[in-house]
This record gives structure tokens, C-alpha cells and sequence, in this order.
């Protein structure tokens, strides 16, 4: 408790119980209660805008979705108006990052490629966050054989790892490859790890005293689980959420590269590292730039989750 | 313990099932008639058509062929690939490569992952750390397929030092690369968990009872705190199992290891959807039994789990 002396008691020569310092207390006392009331969330957001990291991911994910939303700003060049001609060319003035061995413009491709990743991440995670906490919070607040069932099926799906899953997902339905097939693929077996952290937290939180007291009100069980419980357990789920993202714009990226993700006429940055492969070492910056515009994208997800994580979590804000 | 391990071995069997069950539902919903279909345009005799649905028992219910596929999965019987070999023939040739690679990867993996994260947790917040930080983070983003080719383009393509594909026999030295980028795409995950666990024993009462008993640092890192953290780093690296899979899949693929990942990655390429199955099947069994066997390690190592409920 070092860092707490901070301000010795001119007195502490003539006294001989322990100072204030080395007790709780002094932290209690100095809490100003006339300052504005706190909660999780404001203390988070406190946390995180004051950290660098925050604002680089931050910005840099308003960067993509503004680009997914109008890729038209950022280029004027048509992705699809390839110059054979052109083919496998270095930078240029008229396509800064080259182009393709179709003559392709490849920063147009990246920029146009970039609403595929983040559509599929979305959806992946809304599907996942859905059926997770669906399962998570009923099967933690009623327990019993709701728990029971709920947490066998859950292991069952846990059971198969959800990129192997949407391998065999994609490769079934070959005619119905598309953003949204993909997305469900992913998301349909990535809930388990979203239920289990959610059940958790639920356990720990049920039996807490407000909980009770809302139950001797009268309250109903559901409200109680909607109102009471889900607000102070669903925190880890916003971490989980974050990186799961991140997660999924991966699988898809590795799916439309292993040839079972989207058809070649979507753009998307997998399919565009997966046609670059077969020139790595006539033109690897074709390969380059889309994994770079990949690997940060998902960087700036998962720093984002990290970040999240940290400002939620009193304890690490501790150790920091 | 025997307890332990039995209920644990008991909770596999419904997993088991369950998840062998969905697989086989997913081919089950697969749309069109394969058996119409191999008679092309003129069609099938419809005699014909019956022998062969009765052969592979197509005309049965869905429940009684899951019933016959669990019986192929148990008497080592997983179908042919399009080219008429067995799975399970593939499987006794490739799996010993994957095997050896596995093994390397898993090496390189626990020591570097276990190094790097005692030297960050040490010094916490120190220049190590946060370098060690980023460099995870940057792992954690980047998709297997992009580490591997720019392992490829760096190394073998630009440098020389390996040779870009893996040669038939696969030996120890061809290994080395593509081991590489399968521990580095797993090792973030044991770098960050060997820091926060080393932090948290660095604090705990049994390491500050140890340093008033006058042990030297070295030997508390040594015997108090990094043995303690071990524990939670074993697990993961077991429960990684089905990351390495991916990783192996696609590295495989990349590098031409002929292991089982290769097979499955030309299995999907060439679109040869029972295959996938197959093999699917097989990476599901040995994950299931992979976390089975770590769940039992990690009782022998912690006593707490197997005493406890």
C-alpha cells in the first residue's frame, strides 16, 4: 500500500495506532459525496478515453465503416474495370498501390472489398451474441434442467470447431454461397464460448442481494433476469463481442481463401489474397496490401476488445 | 481420480454423439439426389437406382444411416475420397506427418510462448513487455494464410533459407518453416496468459512467504511462481487444439506438407464434399479426445479440480 502514503499526518510521531493510511478507510473517507453518481459503464468510459490505444482503434474502425458505407469517396477508379494491359504493374500515379495480374486497380479493390469483411463480422456477431445470450442467461438464471439442456447443447456445438463447421456448412451448400450464408455459418457455432462466459457471470450475479430484494417486491422472474440481472453480467459479452468480430471477419477472409467462402465475383479481401497467391513471387505487393488492409482491420477490433476489456474490468485497472 | 476421469470419459459419450449427429445431419440436408444424378441426362433405371440406394442404405430413415455411419466411424470405416481411396488409408499415411509437425509446433509454441510471457510478466509495463504486447496483438490479428505466406516470401522466396513446398518425405529440417508459422499463429494466446498468470503469482502470499524465508529470486521464479503459472498455459495449450487444426490446414496446404490438413485443403479445393466430411469427422474426434486428455492432465496437475465437486 505504498502508493496511498501520500500525504503523512504531521502527528504521526505522538500516535501510536496505526495511521489511517495503512486502513481502507482513508480511501472510503476520501470519496466526494457531492460528486456526479458513477456506474460501470461511466467509470469504463473514464478508463478507455484516456488511453492513446482507444482513439487509434477507434478512429481506424469509423475509418472502415465509413469506407464500407461509401467506398465511393475514397476511389474514383472502378474495381471492376480491369486493363489487361496493365497487368501485374507497380505503383503508379493512376493506381497507387498497382494492379492485379487482371489489371485490376488493386486500392479500389481494397477499398470496395472492405464492406464484404465488415457485413460478414456483423452479421456473424449479431447471430452469435443472440443465440449466446439467449442460452447463456436462461440456462444460468433458471438452472436445473433449463441449465442442463441448454449447456449439453452447447457443449455439442462446442464440440466442433466452428471454422471446421463452416467448412463443411460451405461445402454442402455450394449454389448458396453468399455474405449472409457465411455469416451464419460462423455464427451459428462461434455462440457457445458467448453462452458459457455469460452463464458465469449470470451464476455469480443471481444471488445477489438486489436480486433478492426484487424478489421479495414481487417481481417476475423474467423481468428480474431482463431488468436486474443481464445489466450487471452482460459486460464480459461486450469484450467477447468485440473479439469475435474480429474473429469472423478472419474466417471469412480464410474461407474465401480456401475456395468456400465467396464466389470470385464478390470482392472481397480473402478472394483478392487468394488470386494474388499464384503471383508471389512475380508481384507479392498484390498479396501485401489486401493482408495489410485484413490484419489491421481485425487489429483494430481486437485492440479495441482489449481495450474494452480493461476499462470494465476494476481489477486490471488496478494492476495497471 | 479414477472418479474423475470416469465422469469426464462418461460426459465425452453425448458430445460425442451429439456432435457426430449435427455433422451428419448438415450432409443429410444436403440438397439434390447424388444417386439421380449419376444417371445424367437419360436417367436411371429405376431398379438400378433402388440397388444402389439399398447399398448405401439411402433408403432407410435418417436416424438408422446415422446409425450406420456412427458403425463406419467405430470399425474404421470413413468412405472413399472421389478417386476411390479410403479415408482410413489416407489417414495411416498422412497422420504420422501432421503428427511431426504438430509436435514441432507445439515445441516451438510452449517455449517461446512461455519465455517471452516470464520475461513480460517480470517486468511488467517495462519496454519488453509492451513490445511483447504488440507483437501478440498483431499475431492474434493476422489470418493464418497471411503469416504463411509471408513466412513463404521472406524465407524461402527472398532469404533461400528453407525451400518454398515441403518434399514427399517430409523430413525434420523441411518442417521447420511451416512448424514456424503454425506456433507463432497459436503462441500469442500463451504468451498473454503466461504474463497475467506470472503477474498474478507474483503476488501471491506463497512467493512472499518464500521471499521472507530468504530464497533467492532465481529460485522462487524458478519453483514458486513459474510452476504455478504452468498450469492455466497447459490447458490452453491443449484447448488451442482446434486453432491448430485450422493452422495446420491451411500451413499444409500452403506449404504442401503431405499430412492430413493438405488432404482436407485439396478435399476443399476440389470441392469434394464428402471428403470434407470425413475428414471433418476425424479432426472432431481427435479434438474431442485432445481436450479429454487435457482435462485429465489438468486435474493431475492442479488438485483442486479433481477434489473439488
Amino acid at each position: 500500500m505504498e502508493s496511498n502514503q501520500s500525504s503523512p499526518s504531521p502527528l504521526s510521531e505522538t500516535h501510536f495506532v496505526a495511521s489511517l493510511d495503512e486502513t481502507p478507510l482513508q480511501a472510503t473517507d476520501s470519496v466526494a459525496e457531492d460528486s456526479k453518481p458513477s456506474n460501470l459503464y461511466i467509470d469504463a468510459w473514464r478508463d478507455a478515453r484516456r488511453r492513446p490505444l482507444f482513439w487509434i482503434s477507434g478512429v481506424f474502425i469509423v475509418l472502415v465503416i465509413v469506407v464500407s458505407v461509401f467506398p465511393g469517396l475514397f476511389t474514383q477508379i472502378d474495381p471492376r474495370l480491369c486493363d489487361l494491359g496493365l497487368s501485374n504493374n507497380g505503383a503508379s500515379a493512376a493506381h497507387i498501390l498497382g494492379t492485379t495480374k487482371q489489371g485490376c486497380d488493386v486500392y479500389a479493390r481494397i477499398i470496395f472489398g472492405t464492406s464484404t469483411s465488415l457485413t460478414v463480422g456483423i452479421v456473424a456477431t449479431v447471430i452469435n451474441t443472440s443465440i449466446g445470450v439467449i442460452f447463456g442467461a436462461l440456462g444460468g438464471f433458471f438452472g436445473r434442467w433449463v441449465d442442463a439442456i441448454l449447456s449439453r447443447i452447447g457443449d455439442i456445438f462446442f464440440a466442433i470447431p466452428y471454422f471446421l463447421a463452416a467448412v463443411v456448412i460451405m461445402s454442402v451448400f455450394v449454389q448458396y454461397r453468399n455474405v449472409f450464408v457465411i455469416a451464419l455459418a460462423i455464427g451459428a457455432f462461434s455462440w457457445p464460448g458467448t453462452a458459457r462466459i455469460l452463464r458465469g457471470q449470470v451464476l455469480s450475479v443471481k444471488n445477489a442481494d438486489y436480486v433478492t430484494s426484487a424478489t421479495a417486491l414481487g417481481v417476475g422472474r423474467l423481468t428480474i433476469l431482463w431488468r436486474h440481472v443481464l445489466p450487471n453480467s452482460i459486460a464480459p459479452v461486450i469484450v467477447v463481442t468485440t473479439i469475435g468480430l474480429a474473429g469472423a471477419i478472419v474466417a471469412e477472409a480464410t474461407l474465401s481463401f480456401l475456395g468456400v467462402g465467396l464466389p470470385p465475383s464478390v470482392m472481397s479481401w480473402g478472394n483478392d489474397i487468394s488470386t494474388a497467391q499464384r503471383d508471389l513471387r512475380n508481384n507479392p505487393m498484390t498479396l501485401v496490401w489486401p493482408s495489410i488492409a485484413l490484419t489491421s482491420t481485425v487489429l483494430a477490433f481486437v485492440v479495441m476488445g482489449e481495450v474494452i476489456r480493461d476499462a470494465l474490468d476494476p481489477k486490471a485497472r488496478a494492476r495497471r | 481420480m479414477v472418479w474423475y476421469i470416469l465422469r469426464r470419459v462418461l460426459q465425452v459419450i453425448p458430445v460425442f454423439l451429439g456432435a457426430t449427429l449435427l455433422i451428419y445431419f448438415m450432409v443429410f440436408a444436403l440438397p439434390g439426389d447424388p444417386i439421380a444424378a449419376l444417371g445424367g441426362d437419360r436417367g436411371l433405371n429405376p431398379a438400378v437406382a433402388d440397388a444402389i440406394r439399398s447399398r448405401y442404405h439411402l433408403d432407410e430413415p435418417f436416424i438408422v444411416q446415422y446409425f450406420y455411419y456412427l458403425q463406419g466411424i467405430f470399425t474404421g470405416n470413413l468412405g472413399t475420397t472421389f478417386s476411390g481411396q479410403p479415408v482410413s488409408e489416407i489417414l495411416a499415411r498422412t497422420l504420422p506427418v501432421t503428427f511431426r509437425l504438430a509436435i514441432i509446433a507445439i515445441v516451438i509454441e510452449a517455449v517461446a510462448g512461455i519465455l517471452i510471457g516470464l520475461i513480460a510478466g517480470l517486468r511488467k509495463n517495462g519496454a519488453f513487455d509492451t513490445v511483447s504486447l504488440l507483437f501478440s496483438l498483431v499475431l492474434i490479428s493476422m489470418p493464418i494464410f497471411v503469416l504463411a505466406f509471408l513466412a513463404q516470401f521472406v524465407f524461402a522466396i527472398q532469404l533461400g533459407w528453407a525451400r518454398t513446398t515441403v518434399s514427399g518425405e517430409a523430413p525434420f529440417s523441411e518442417l521447420i518453416l511451416p512448424a514456424f508459422v503454425l506456433a507463432f499463429f497459436v503462441v500469442a494466446n500463451v504468451i498473454r496468459l503466461t504474463r497475467t498468470s506470472v503477474i498474478e503469482n507474483l503476488d501471491a502470499d506463497f512467493v512472499r512467504t518464500a521471499t521472507a524465508k530468504g530464497l533467492s529470486r532465481p529460485r522462487i521464479i524458478r519453483v514458486h511462481v513459474l510452476r504455478n503459472s504452468l498450469i492455466p498455459v497447459v490447458t490452453l495449450i491443449g484447448t488451442d487444439f482446434g486453432l491448430l487444426i485450422v493452422g495446420a490446414t491451411v500451413t499444409e496446404g500452403i506449404f504442401n506438407v503431405p499430412g492430413v490438413g493438405n488432404t482436407l485443403f485439396k478435399a476443399i479445393l476440389l470441392s469434394e464434399a464428402p471428403t470434407v466430411v470425413s475428414f471433418v469427422t476425424v479432426f472432431v474426434i481427435v479434438y474431442l479426445i485432445s481436450n479429454l486428455l487435457v482435462d485429465i492432465l489438468y486435474a493431475f496437475l492442479d488438485p483442486r479440480i479433481r477434489y473439488g465437486k
